[in-house]
This record gives C-alpha cells, sequence and structure tokens, in this order.
C-alpha cells in the first residue's frame, strides 16, 4: 500500500528526534508567550523553556495537563491563537461539568486532514475507493476529521453519519461502498443486519473497515473480518490532541502508527505519573508539536495501552501504540461515548432532589452495546400510579439522553438490591464480555 | 547535513540565542527569518565558527563542529556569504575570487576552472576582473561575494542577508540568482528579513524571536501563517497578546 508522506512517515529516527526537538521548543515558546495557563504553570515551577529545554526529554519536568484543565478553560481560556485565527472549534462528549472545547487554525486544519490521509492510506484507502463514514458528524471529532482525511486522498466520501443501519447497509449496496469507517461494534451491528436481511456479503464491495472509537478486541477484529470479507484496521483518536489520525494501524495489523512528528508520545504509570519504558503498558500522555490554535503540553489521555518500537515490515519509522486496553479513570466508554458514572448521579440528583442509590450497567445484545441505570426506589423515585411513575422514568431516560447523547434503559430495582463492595455500591459494572 | 540542537550562544551579558534547533537537510533551502535583534546573525556567526555557543550542539555531516577554528568549518564545506558582502575593496575582483578558494590555493588548475565557471555565471565580473572590488556597484558586490564563496566549493551555503542595501530590481536579481542555486542542488541557508520573498523560494523556514524559536515549518505554510504574516509581511494589525 502507497504511504501517503514517505518524506514524513519513514525518516530516520534522528532526524525525527532533531524535528521533534525543533518543534517542541517553538511550541513551548509559543504556549509561554500566548497561553497564560501554561505560562503560570512554567513561573511556578521555575521552567523556561529556552534554558530548561535540551532535549525533547526534558519535558518530562513539566506537569501534566489533565482533562479537568482543559474543562475548568471553558471555553476558550487554553487557546493559543485569537478567536479570529480560528476556523473549526470541536467539543468532547459531555462527561464533565463543562466540555472539552478544541479549536483549530486554517492550518491545523490541513494538519488533520494530511494525519488522517495518512491513516487511511495505511489502512488501504486511495482515490479510488468510496469511504462510508458513520461516525458522528457535528460537534464531535469524528466524522468531520476522517472526512476531510478522506477527501485529501481524492475517496469518494459518503457522509452518512450514525444510525439508521437498514439505510447504511442499502447505501452500502447501491453506492458500491469499498470501505467502512466505524466503532468496531457498529461494524458487527451492521454485519448481523446483514445477516438478518439475508444479503450475502460478498456481493457488497466493501474491502477494508476502519476502526476506531471504542476499545476493542483481537477477536472482534477476526470476527468482523470473517463475516464481511474485508481487512480491519485499529486507529486512535482524541479531540483534545486533534481527532482521528493521531495514530492508525498499517495492514501489517500490529499497532498504531503514531504521528511522531506531530506529536510526542510517552506513557506514564497511571498512579505515579512516572514515566515507563517502551513495551511497557501504562497511560498515554501526549504533547502536540505543530498544533496552532489548541496546543497542549503532555495531556493525560485516560487511556492504557503500550508503546511499540520494534521496526515494522511496512518501512514506516513511527513508533506504534498497541491496542489501548481500556480507560485509566472512572471514565466509562459506552458507544464511543465517554461518561462518568458520577455526572448521572448529578443528573438523578436534579430530578429527584436526592442523590438516590444507582449503578450503570453496559451490557451488550448481540453487537450492541446497552446502557441501563439502575436506580434503587426510595419514597421520592416510587409512586403509586403507574402513569405518574412511567413519566417520571421518561424524564430521567430524556435527561440524561440529553446529557451523553445515548439512550439508557432505566430500571428501578429494590432497596438494598445493588450489589455492594465494602458497604457502596460500584457505580459501574461492566456485562458486556 | 547541518543540524542546530540548543544552541545558546552569549554576546558579553547578553543571551542572544536561546536553546535553538534548526537543521538543514541535503540539497534543501531553508529560510531564516525574524526582525531586527532576533538573533538571525549571531546563530550564523555561531554556525560559522566565529563564536562559540556557551551550550549546544552543532553538527555538520554527522561531525561535532562547534568547537572547530572558523578556517576548519570552511575546510570541512560550509561557505558564508556574509552579511554586507564584506568583500575585500581594495583587491581587484579576480583576487577576491582566488581569496575564496583559499584552502583550494595549491590546486590552481581547479581554482583557475572554478574562476572560469563564475565568470560564465556573472559575465559582469569578468569585464570587471582587474578592477577593484571596491568600485561595483552593490548588486555586482553581491555577485562578487556570492561567487567568492562558491569558489570554496562548499557542501552548504549560508547567505546572510543577500538582499540588504540593494535596489529593488537588484533584489529580485539576487533572489533569481538563489532560486538558480538552489535548482542545481545546492544546499542553502538563507538568513533573510525580506521575509515574504524568502519563504516564496524556501523548502522550508524558521521563524527566530528575541532569540528563541518560534515557528517551524514548510515555507509555503509559514507564508500563510498569521503570525508571520502579521509580524513580518505587514498585514493585519499587529496583535498585543499579553493575558
Amino acid at each position: 500500500m502507497p504511504i501517503w508522506e514517505p518524506e514524513n512517515e519513514c525518516m530516520s529516527r534522528s532526524e525525527l528526534e532533531q524535528l521533534q526537538l525543533e518543534r517542541l521548543q517553538a511550541t513551548l515558546n509559543r504556549v509561554y508567550r500566548n497561553v497564560s495557563f501554561y505560562r503560570k504553570r512554567f513561573k511556578e515551577m521555575d521552567f523556561r523553556p529556552e534554558d530548561d529545554l535540551t532535549e525533547p526529554a526534558d519535558i518530562r519536568r513539566l506537569p501534566f495537563t489533565t482533562s479537568k484543565d482543559v474543562s475548568d478553560s471553558y471555553p476558550y481560556e487554553m487557546f493559543a491563537v485569537p478567536l479570529r485565527e480560528v476556523v473549526r472549534v470541536h467539543s468532547s462528549s459531555g462527561t464533565m461539568a463543562n466540555p472539552r472545547v478544541v479549536g483549530y487554525t486554517r492550518q491545523d486544519l490541513k494538519t488533520w486532514s494530511t494525519i488522517v490521509a495518512r491513516i487511511l492510506s495505511a489502512g488501504g484507502v486511495t482515490q479510488d475507493d468510496v469511504i462510508q463514514v458513520t461516525f458522528g458528524y457535528g460537534l464531535l471529532t469524528g466524522g468531520l476529521g476522517i472526512h476531510y482525511g478522506a477527501e485529501r486522498i481524492g475517496a469518494s466520501v459518503l457522509p452518512t453519519s450514525v444510525g439508521r443501519t437498514e439505510r447504511q447497509i442499502k447505501i452500502m449496496q447501491d453506492f458500491r461502498t469499498t470501505v467502512l469507517c466505524s466503532t468496531p461494534s457498529y461494524a458487527l451491528v451492521i454485519a448481523d443486519r446483514i445477516e438478518e436481511m439475508k444479503i450475502d456479503p460478498k456481493q457488497l464491495s466493501l474491502k477494508y473497515v476502519i476502526c476506531a472509537g471504542e476499545p476493542w478486541t483481537d477477536s472482534m477484529r477476526r470476527e468482523i473480518e470473517e463475516r464481511l470479507f474485508v481487512k480491519v484496521t485499529d486507529n486512535y483518536g482524541i479531540s483534545e490532541i486533534m481527532g482521528p489520525g493521531v495514530a492508525g494501524e498499517c495492514l501489517e495489523q500490529n499497532g498504531m502508527h503514531l504521528q511522531e512528528d506531530h506529536f510526542l508520545v510517552e506513557v506514564v504509570d497511571p498512579a505515579t505519573g512516572r514515566n515507563l519504558e517502551p513495551g511497557e503498558e501504562g497511560e498515554l500522555v501526549l504533547t502536540t508539536l505543530t498544533k496552532e490554535a489548541f496546543p497542549v503540553i503532555r495531556y493525560r489521555t485516560g487511556d492504557i495501552c503500550r508503546i511499540l518500537t520494534d521496526p515494522c515490515p511496512c518501512g514506516r519509522t513511527l513508533y506504534r501504540i498497541g491496542r489501548i486496553r481500556g480507560r485509566c479513570d472512572e471514565v466509562v466508554v459506552i458507544k464511543g461515548i465517554n461518561i462518568i458514572p458520577e455526572r448521572i448521579g448529578d443528573i438523578l440528583e436534579q430530578i429527584g432532589g436526592e442523590r438516590p442509590v444507582y449503578q450503570l450497567v453496559a451490557t451488550r445484545h448481540g453487537h450492541m452495546d446497552q446502557l441501563e441505570i439502575w436506580v434503587e426506589v426510595t419514597e421520592r423515585f416510587f409512586y403509586d400510579k403507574m402513569r405518574e411513575q412511567r413519566a417520571l422514568l421518561d424524564i430521567m431516560g430524556r435527561k440524561i439522553t440529553n446529557f451523553i447523547g445515548i439512550t439508557p434503559r432505566i430500571k428501578l430495582v429494590e432497596k438494598g438490591s445493588l450489589q455492594r463492595e465494602e458497604g457502596r455500591v460500584k457505580q459501574f459494572v461492566d456485562r458486556r464480555d | 547535513m547541518l543540524t542546530v540542537k540548543s544552541v545558546h550562544t552569549h554576546y558579553g551579558s547578553i543571551h542572544a540565542l536561546k536553546g535553538v534547533s534548526l537543521h538543514v537537510r541535503p540539497a534543501e533551502m531553508v529560510a531564516l527569518i525574524g526582525a531586527n535583534g532576533a538573533g538571525k546573525s549571531t546563530l550564523v556567526n555561531t554556525i560559522c565558527g566565529l563564536i562559540k555557543p556557551t551550550k549546544g550542539r552543532i553538527e555538520f555531516q554527522g561531525e561535532s563542529i562547534e568547537t572547530l577554528s572558523p578556517e576548519e568549518i570552511v575546510r570541512r564545506g560550509i561557505a558564508l556569504v556574509p552579511e554586507g558582502r564584506q568583500i575585500f575593496c581594495t583587491m581587484t575582483v579576480e583576487a577576491n575570487l582566488e581569496m575564496g578558494a583559499f584552502i583550494h590555493r595549491r590546486n590552481g588548475q581547479q581554482v583557475e576552472m572554478d574562476k572560469e565557471s563564475m565568470y560564465a555565471r556573472f559575465p559582469i565580473l569578468r569585464e570587471r576582473s582587474r578592477q577593484l572590488a571596491g568600485t561595483l556597484s552593490g548588486g555586482e558586490q553581491q555577485m562578487l561575494a556570492i561567487s567568492r564563496a562558491l569558489m570554496s566549493r562548499p557542501k552548504l551555503i549560508v547567505l546572510d542577508e543577500p538582499s540588504m542595501g540593494l535596489a529593488p530590481l537588484m533584489v529580485k536579481e539576487i533572489f533569481r540568482i538563489i532560486q538558480e542555486l538552489r535548482q542545481e542542488g545546492r544546499t542553502i541557508l538563507l538568513i533573510e528579513q525580506n521575509a515574504r520573498a524568502a519563504l516564496q523560494i524556501a523548502d522550508r523556514g524558521y521563524v527566530l524571536e528575541t532569540g528563541k524559536l518560534v515557528l517551524e515549518g514548510d515555507g509555503s505554510v509559514l507564508l500563510e501563517h498569521r503570525e508571520v504574516q502579521r509580524a513580518y509581511l505587514g498585514k493585519g494589525a499587529r496583535e498585543i497578546w499579553d493575558a
């Protein structure tokens, strides 16, 4: 498969390290000058980029940036350019009190589409392909991120966005889609529906599936490949860093090449923050090297993985990250949406006037992930009349849907019936396996 | 080919370069832009061995050169076309060229050949070969300065403000010559205040500000960069950006 930017994806490690050093110096000098958050931080610890950065590893002296920092700077506090130079704004799913807002300059959008073009090329996409993008178009970065990269390659893009599976399948048949971009679980939903609709998957034109958006397993990959007769690659993106394109697998399927000329990668022990060696599993920490509008220094992604440094037969010299093993904070990922169980409690409290005892349960029906919220009844959450009871459940469902973007099933359960550990109810139970 | 790593340079008590890194690949033209006093010429002088860095490394073709003498650096293949040209005014044009070939002085045949090719490139220099260099016009002096640098058969040419003090038409001509050198596959580090002209012909560029590197990118990208446009190309209002 062709490499989109061989001069950048295959450069020698020493050339790459020099480039990283130069870009890191420029980035630190710019955030020190333009972002009060970082200037304050650097000053507090007496870090002067011009004196204290001699090699990229010196960045380890700097504190981490957390999702809370980004959330607290809602909406524009951490932008490094005036708003008039920002041509696009995206926002994370609302797991926090404030969502995490990120901005892009015109050049940032060019960089973004280039790195998405890289991961799509790596996953088999060429200008001859018809690519169906089933990620959400909107404030989240998934849809538009992939879209611009696919256009950059020159593929024919079908921006079908999320949902309406039968229509997706009809489009896939009629428009002769050759590449599907979806979450792994949605690829399996499509496979199930194709089977139900008695369509022969071999009659489809599909060749590749570009998967992203949620932690998954190798057995899911094999299942998608066997049932849809495709080759499947894994991809990693995070909106605080850029969106899709941060890392992507090539057809060797042995880990996701990280765009190291644009991002500096570290893996740290989530508990102590200590830097780990390549190969050791820990929390992925990323620093942007070329972002203009929204540079971030040592951002804790919350995603668990490891760095793979052994050479890849594809010829790219960029290091890879292994499959994302899960989230290290309390964030729960369901259908590609990050959910913090505490926040669900906040909503229930708003509705009922008191914080009920509740538990989030993730289940998998076929290949469809479902969020259930089990709430123990109390007087405030219990009505004699069926109608009132149902109205309450409706309100709860609607409010939560508005907040997190997916529709949960809400179940009222008997007081004291939720499983307790050391007297406390576990806020999240994963029954997806 | 040339790699500068976190270099610091002091002029007495003035911290002129504060951890600057850059690189130039073979057959690449890299532009270094920045306002007056940003540290551009200090960087050039540091690369060419005229000032020693207080910290950091400079590698040329994989070997450290930051401790070498200017003469040894020329021998390794770096030729400087200095700011203000600095030709030898009281010597003839021809003698100036021969001075450029100082390190090859034992190879008379090569020097003659190279001189011939300089005259072919700039016929005006042949016409004036017996004249004192000080009598040349500014543009002619710049051609002479470039030729003198080429006489050392450099692997990397460093051009420090080649358009400075020249009439607009001559500036255009000098940039045409630089572009010609680039098309011949020569490796060039171009230091310029004329950011637009430099970025238009450069593969990549760096922006230096008060001794610090603040931007790096492809020439075309920097040309479009809002900060560069504001600060160096006179487009849009200058932003006071202190929170």
